[in-house]
Order: C-alpha cells, then structure tokens, then sequence
C-alpha cells in the first residue's frame, strides 16, 4: 500500500497496537502531526517535551504497555532526553520519535538540528537514525520489540523531516530478524537448582526484590515461594508493590532510608536471594560491608547485572516467569520441612516489631509523615501513587502500603524531580478506572507545572498532595545532618508560592491545609471533587526521613534520630 | 592481566559511537581497539584489547554484548590465536646511518616502503613486543613519527568466530 514515511510512522504505530501517544508539535514533525490529524490515534499534547516523556513512562509504568512519546528536532527532541534518561535507569519500555533535519542538511549546523543519536547513545536501550523511508515499519517494529522485551528500556527513532513525505510501499514486517539481539526467557536449570540448594542450606536467607519482579509480571509467583518456604523479604524502592508491603514476610525497605529491620537483616543474612535487583548504591550502602555474611544469588534477565556491583555467588540468568517458579519446582525436590533451624523469622520479626518506620506526631504543625498516613487510610491503600523526588519521595514509600504491582510510580534511578505530575497523567490516562494520587514537594511540582494545564485539559481527576514546607526539603537534611547546617539555598523566599491560585490559575481545583485538623476534610474533600485537584499542605520545614544510612556507610551505621 | 576480545558487530553507521561511547562512560581500560571489513560485507570485526582482571572482563564483554549491534564476542586470550599488530615508522636517515638501519631492518624481517634525503619510512607486522622492540633500536636514530594499528587477532581453531558457543 502507497502511502507516505509519515503515515507509515502511524500505520506501524497501529499494528504495534499503540492506542495513546504523548507529544508537542514542532517544525520538522508537522509532517507526521499531518498524518495524525486524520487518524483514529490518541494523541495528548503535554505543555512541555519533557511532559511527554515522563508522561509517556508513567502510562507505560502503570499499565505494563510500552509509552509512546512523539518530539520535534533540535530543542524538542534535547527536552526529552531528561525522561528518557529516567526510562532507562528504571527499564521503562518506551518508543521515543523525534524529527530531525532533512538528509540533506545533517550535520550542517542546521536550524533546531541536534545529533539525537548521537547525546542518548548512553540512555538508551537502542536508537535509529532513520536513512531510508522504506525503512520505517523495520525499524519501528523492531524499536517496539527491542522496548519491551527482555530488560525492557527506551528506544528513539530519529527521523529527518523528508522521510516522512517520501512515498514508500508500507508493508509491516511479520517478525523482527536482529542477530545481536536476543535475550534469554528461559535459562539453565543447574543455575536455579544451585540456589534451591543454597535456599534449602541456609539458615538465615533473605529474598531482595526490585522493581524486575513486577515489571515481568512475577509477583504471583514471588509470593508463592515466599509463603511456602518462609522467607523474609526486602525491596527496593523500584520493588514496592511487587507484594504487599504489608506482608508479615515483607521487612520493608532496604538501603538509605530503608526500615532497621530490613538492613539488619542484609548485615545478618547467611544467603541473599536478589531479584530483579541492580544492587544500586542507595540500596547497599558501602558495597565491601554489605551483606558481609552472606553468599549472594542473583535472578535477573540482564547477565551485565550479575557481579556489576556485588560479587555474585550464583547466578541465574533468565525471565523471572521462568525462573521463580523454576525455583520452586527444585525447591520442591529437596526442601524438606523443618530443615531449617530455626530463630530467623522470629528474629526479623522482632527487629520489625522494635523499630517500625516512626516519626512524632503533632497537633500544631502538619507533619508530612501524617499527610501519607491519612492518604493511605482515606483511600484504604487502594490508589496508583506517583511521586516526585525528594523527602516525600521516601515518605511515601515509608508510609503508604503499596498492594499491588504498577501501583508506585516513581523515579527511582535518576532521581527526577518535576517527574511526578506527567507521569501520574500517564499514569491516569493508562488506568482511568482507578484512582491516581501524586505525592509531590513544592520544589518538584513547580518543575513540570505547566502540565497541570494537559490534567486541566482532559479533566483528569489526579489528586495532588503538595508537601508544602518552603524549603528543597532532602538537599536541607543533608546541610543539616552533614554540612553544619550551612542551608545554602534550598529555601524559597518570600513565602513561596500560593500553590491553591497556581492551581486556579489552570482552571484546577486548589485547596489548603494549614493544620494537623484540616488535613482528613482536606483530603475527603479532595476525593469527592472532580477532576485535578491540588492539595496544599503548609507541613513543617525541619522534617528528617529517618531512618537514615549515610552515603557510602554500612547499612548497619543506621541514624534514628536527629536533633 | 590484559584480554583480547574479537567484536561481530553490524556493520551499521553508528555503531563504532556506540562501543566507544559505551567504553568511555562505564569506564573500561581499553588499551587498543581496530576495526575493519570481514568475509561478510554486512559484519564488522572489532578487535578490542582490554587490561583488567575477570571480574572486569566479564562486564566489559556483558555490558558490550547488551548494544543490540554486537552479534557475538570471543575472548581470543584464552585460546591459541594469531595476534599481529602493524607499525609504520618513520625514522631520520642520512647517507651514514642508512646502511646501520638497514640492518636493524633485516633483523627484524621488517621492509623500508619509503626513502628520503633525511628519512626513511620503515613498515612491520608482527607481535606487539616485535614492535615495541624495535621500536627501542629505532629510537638511537631518531623516530619522527609512527603510526600502529592497533592489535588484530585470528582463533588458530578451524572454524569462524561468529560459529562459536
């Protein structure tokens, strides 16, 4: 079928059965805007590129589905690089098409030219330049496959503005022919029965989950192993939701911020099981003392994982849906009940029960800790969350309990603030029956608030709790707890911002919450409004996330308390 | 210790920036890297030397097979393999010295491919140390400039890389 490069783009976008794409005009792509304009494609027009691309990673975070996101060359395409950076530091699948230049006039300085390619080379999975239009449906196909399969990440295309006004014959590939890509689902089974055998030796193992667990839809089967052969669990923040936090196998969250229960229990663990884990450095503090009495296994679909950071033990490389119950089925062979000696269990309980995540309450002052606690118990837990960086950050994934799957979405390796409001716009418009919250701080949202008009525009009913307290809250704890107290701009003079008119200003619902009694009504209110509605929270400004191991310290150097 | 890696890749634009680029941000000790044409026209071979110990050749190789444009790697120090390496010096020669730098040419089964009045552009393949080596002769006369391609290698085995497990 005759049609042009740029309706090809649409055409393949179609077979790939993309139903919502996030994107912003511009003068090299008003060629595949053409195009859109009379196809049956969902297209949202965020206020900003990055918009687009965080936008597009929430869709793709809450829903499981690869997010597309369209740019223009130049300035349009440079805007995304921040969110597509966030993608692939959290293995977000993600289709990514700028327009570039003409053929013609690449790598001649020309009007809004960048060398896309060429800047996220480092920050992507894969990416095209596209040189032939015949080429388009090959190429698209194969950026869609190459997203979402094994460690899924993102993919852009670059696409100069006379590929998509040549005429080519569109005919969509049937399947993907790549000699250097193929990733493992199923791996070698000696590798899984060497850690049943570690897992049936073992007196004190510990599973450590990230965010691999839910991304490759293995949760059902984690729990399974979980409640049949007794182990306690720990997360990374990435693997909140993986199952319930509120599990009593689940010891919280491990690493800087992580629970007392869950580091003590990496410094005390005889076998550490990781999966679907990167070992970040915020998870294993000083890498020589972590897990010090521990052999360590490692399940995971990306072999560049195993030993980057922790030296590995066992390893098993392949697709969690394969391996986890793979793993059961051997355990199944040789566990035998009561094998273990036992003390493990109750001991990780006990640390649990002694020190959970605390903080001191107040009647005067809003406590942020408190906002999430209420969050959590008005909605009954049951709310996708997003969330920007910083001190809410860890909040909320201290405080709220996180059921399911897909329910947290958060920036968790590039650590992006002005990331939460496009990505719980995707998040909403990915999962329009369930209710979406996004838990922000005054620094984050002001970064990407231009969106609140895309939420204003599509009448999304996100609910925005603002942590509102004046100052770049995490950077102020950190001159607090290490700089003596130097607080070397991290506050916003002149009483900030009237966040309740900023929200007015988009034609969106702001209120406000000045005490600890206003709070509950604040947020019932909230709830019963409809569409976007942000919430003002005037919390106090000397609030630390605590627990707290300093960076480059052992998990075992756990701070409680700050003056 | 110091790991030669024999690199399939396609022969793509770009791909040249990807490895490089991937070298240079994790922070791999490259010691030399050449490319060129193979026996397929789409497949580029790119040998890779790299200094480190297991552990860091184990994420060189890992992290280098993830670029969807690499087909296949083989680790060529842990097998018998044919590593060459080509030198172009040029070297000051006048009239006396000429005769003296013949004969360190000789010795070394090396060829003069050039002549001047003032130099003499001297060519050789070989081992790296067969370089280095004579190199350290050359130096008494004076090197003006050199140039060397970097280390390729060949499996002594019968088949083809791309075969391999």
């Amino acid at each position: 079928m005759k049609m042009t490069g740029a309706q090809a783009v649409v055409a393949s976008l179609q077979e790939e059965g993309v139903d919502l794409i996030f994107g912003y005009p511009g003068g090299q792509v008003i060629p595949l805007y053409d195009a859109l304009y009379d196809s049956s494609l969902r297209h949202i027009l965020t206020r900003h590129e990055q918009g687009a691309a965080h936008a597009a990673d929430g869709y793709a975070r809450a829903t499981g589905k690869v997010g597309v996101c369209i740019a223009t060359s130049g300035p349009g395409a440079t805007n995304l690089i921040t969110g597509i950076a966030n993608a692939y530091m959290d293995s977000v699948p993600m289709v990514c098409i700028t327009g570039q230049v003409p053929l013609s006039v690449i790598g001649k300085d020309s009007f809004q030219e960048a060398d896309i390619t060429g800047i996220t080379a480092p920050i992507t999975k894969h990416n095209y330049l596209v040189k032939k239009a015949s080429d388009l449906p090959r190429i698209i196909k194969e950026a869609f496959h190459i997203a979402r399969t094994g460690r899924p990440g993102p993919v852009v295309v670059d696409v100069p503005k006379d590929i998509f006004t040549t005429t080519i014959d569109f005919e969509y590939p049937k399947e993907v022919r790549l000699r250097g890509y193929a990733p493992v689902f199923e791996g070698k089974s000696s590798e899984v029965d060497a850690v049943a055998q570690a897992i049936a030796e073992a007196n004190k193992p510990l599973f450590f989950i990230g965010g691999g667990v839910g991304a490759a839809g293995a949760s059902q089967d984690f729990l399974r192993l979980v409640e049949k052969y007794q182990i306690p669990v720990i997360s990374s923040l990435m693997g909140l939701g993986a199952i319930a936090t509120t599990h009593p196998m689940h010891l919280g969250m491990v690493g800087m911020h992580g629970t007392v229960a869950a580091n003590k229990a990496v410094m005390e663990c005889d076998l550490l099981v990781g999966i679907g884990v990167r070992f970040d450095d915020r998870v294993t503090g000083l890498i020589a003392r972590f897990a010090p009495k521990a052999k360590v296994a490692h399940l995971d679909i990306d072999p560049a994982e195993v030993n980057k950071n922790v030296f590995t033990h066992l390893r098993v490389i392949g697709d969690l849906q394969w391996s986890l119950p793979a793993l059961e089925a051997s355990l199944r062979k040789i566990f035998v009940e009561g094998q273990r000696s036992g003390g493990w269990i109750q001991e990780v309980t006990r640390w649990k029960e002694e020190s959970p995540v605390a903080y001191q309450k107040s009647d005067d002052i809003i406590k942020p800790q408190f906002v999430i606690e209420e969050l959590a118990r008005l909605t009954g837990g049951k709310a996708v969350v997003a969330t920007d960086v910083g001190q809410h950050q860890m909040w909320t994934a201290q405080f709220f309990p996180f059921h399911q799957p897909r329910t947290l979405i958060t920036s968790g390796g590039l650590g992006t603030m002005g990331y939460g409001l496009p990505a719980a716009i995707g998040a909403q418009l990915g999962q329009p029956d369930e209710l979406v919250l996004l838990v922000t701080g005054d620094g984050s949202i002001l970064m990407n608030c231009q969106e609140i008009a895309t939420a204003v525009e599509h009448r999304l009913p996100i609910k925005v709790a603002i942590m509102n307290n004046n100052v770049l809250g995490m950077v102020r704890q950190w001159q607090k707890m290490f700089f003596n107290q130097r607080y070397s701009h991290t506050r916003f003079a002149n009483g900030g911002t009237d966040y309740v008119k900023l929200a007015e200003a988009f034609g969106a619902t702001g209120l406000r919450a000045e005490t600890p009694a206003d709070v509950p009504a604040i947020i019932a209110k909230a709830l019963e409004t409809e569409g976007p509605v942000f919430m003002d929270f005037r919390v106090s400004d000397d609030e630390n996330v605590l627990p707290m191991v300093p960076a480059g310290a052992p998990l075992d150097q756990i701070i409680e308390e700050v003056d | 210790m110091r790991h030669t890696l024999a690199v399939l890749v396609e022969n793509r634009p770009g791909v040249l920036v990807h490895i490089s680029g991937l070298i240079a941000r994790r922070a791999f000790n490259i010691e030399s890297i050449t490319a060129g044409y193979t026996e397929e026209a789409d497949i580029t071979r790119i040998t890779i030397v790299v200094e480190g110990d297991n552990r860091s050749l184990e994420q060189v190789v890992n992290q280098l097979s993830k670029l969807v444009d690499v087909i296949k790697i083989v680790e060529l120090t842990s097998e018998p393999s044919i590593e060459r390496e080509l030198a172009l010096i040029k070297v000051k020669a006048n009239p006396e010295t000429r005769s003296d730098i013949v004969d360190i040419v000789e010795i070394f089964r090396a060829k003069i491919v050039d002549v001047n009045r003032e130099t003499m552009v001297i060519e050789l393949t070989g081992e790296e140390t067969k370089i280095d080596a004579l190199c350290e002769v050359l130096k008494d006369h004076g090197i003006v400039e050199m140039v060397r391609t970097g280390k390729v290698a060949l499996s002594r085995r019968p088949g083809a890389a791309k075969e391999t497990e």
